[in-house]
């Protein structure tokens, strides 16, 4: 069963996104551009109070249970420091989000539509994943 | 500012459903539905734990293929030439594993837990975002 939950829980949120209009990479920047001539589009808004409102309860009723159904402990990041890594990561990721209105999860959910976009899109988000890595280890190996 | 190509039902749903994935995530498998760290952490193929990594990215690929069967006007191609797309692809990347998590990490599953570290993300991303967005596409009139 855990792997059909993996397999439900992608099919899910891939509809969730089709249905949220983020798969569509020009409403992404419809959003993210207020004060462009064509206007604003405020959906996203609502993506966010969606996916929040019913995650924030299921959440707290799920963490209620001694553990998960189908692991022995819940895997909650335990990470609480504000440092720049994350500030200057999220900025960066940030200016790409901003540029082309593709995150990840849309990146690939939109791969099986033969958008070109989306294939050139995720090949090189892939890449820039890997980039990180190697910077990182590079980092780490100088810090010795 | 004139409001245009508002879908406040549309997206609210699908919302819904994308925080219903999240929490089966956790009430079964105590994981969090983090896009990047779930993508990015199955880079490096570590031994035992990438399968459900696998599958999980299949879902969200047959997904795309229902929605794309179902009502393909909910997809559409970038609007960006290659170049631009390729730069965004690598700062998306890049920046989500320097940042531990993406706009389902830290933006769903972060805020939802009431994480002042993903909040902090998310004003960040959001920020730059914005900023990007609104020089490129508005004041530069797009590509």
């Amino acid at each position: 069963m855990g792997s059909l939950i993996y397999l439900l829980s992608g099919i899910i949120f891939s509809v969730g996104l089709g249905l949220a209009g983020m798969l569509q990479p020009s409403k992404v920047i419809g959003f993210l551009n207020p004060l462009g001539e064509a206007g604003w589009d405020p959906s996203l808004a609502f993506v966010m109070a969606g996916a929040i409102g019913v995650h924030l309860v299921l959440y707290k009723l799920t963490l209620r249970r001694e553990k998960p159904v189908c692991a022995d402990e819940f895997g909650i990041p335990a990470q609480t420091d504000v440092n720049k890594r994350l500030l200057f990561g999220s900025a960066i990721f940030g200016a790409g989000w901003g540029i082309a209105g593709y995150c990840p999860g849309p990146g690939l959910a939109s791969l099986s539509s033969g958008a070109e976009g989306a294939i050139t899109f995720v090949a090189a988000m892939i890449l820039g994943m890997g980039m990180f890595h190697f910077a990182l280890q590079a980092w780490n190996r100088s810090q010795i | 500012m004139e409001i245009v190509n508002f879908t406040p039902m549309s997206s609210i749903f699908g919302g819904a459903l994308i925080g219903l994935s999240a929490s089966m995530m956790l009430f079964f498998h105590g994981r969090i539905a983090g896009i990047s760290g779930i993508v990015g952490g199955g880079l490096v193929l570590p031994k035992g734990d990438m399968s459900w990594r696998v599958i999980f990215v299949a879902g969200l690929v047959i997904g795309g293929f229902l929605v794309a069967m179902v009502a393909p006007n909910l997809i559409g191609d970038a609007v960006t030439p290659a170049g631009a797309t390729v730069l965004a692809g690598v700062l998306v990347g890049f920046g989500t594993r320097m940042g531990n998590g993406c706009t389902s990490g830290h933006g769903i599953c972060g805020l939802s837990r009431l994480s002042s570290r993903s909040l902090f993300a998310v004003l960040s991303f959001m920020a730059v975002g914005f900023g990007t967005a609104s020089i490129l596409h508005g004041v530069m009139g797009g590509f």
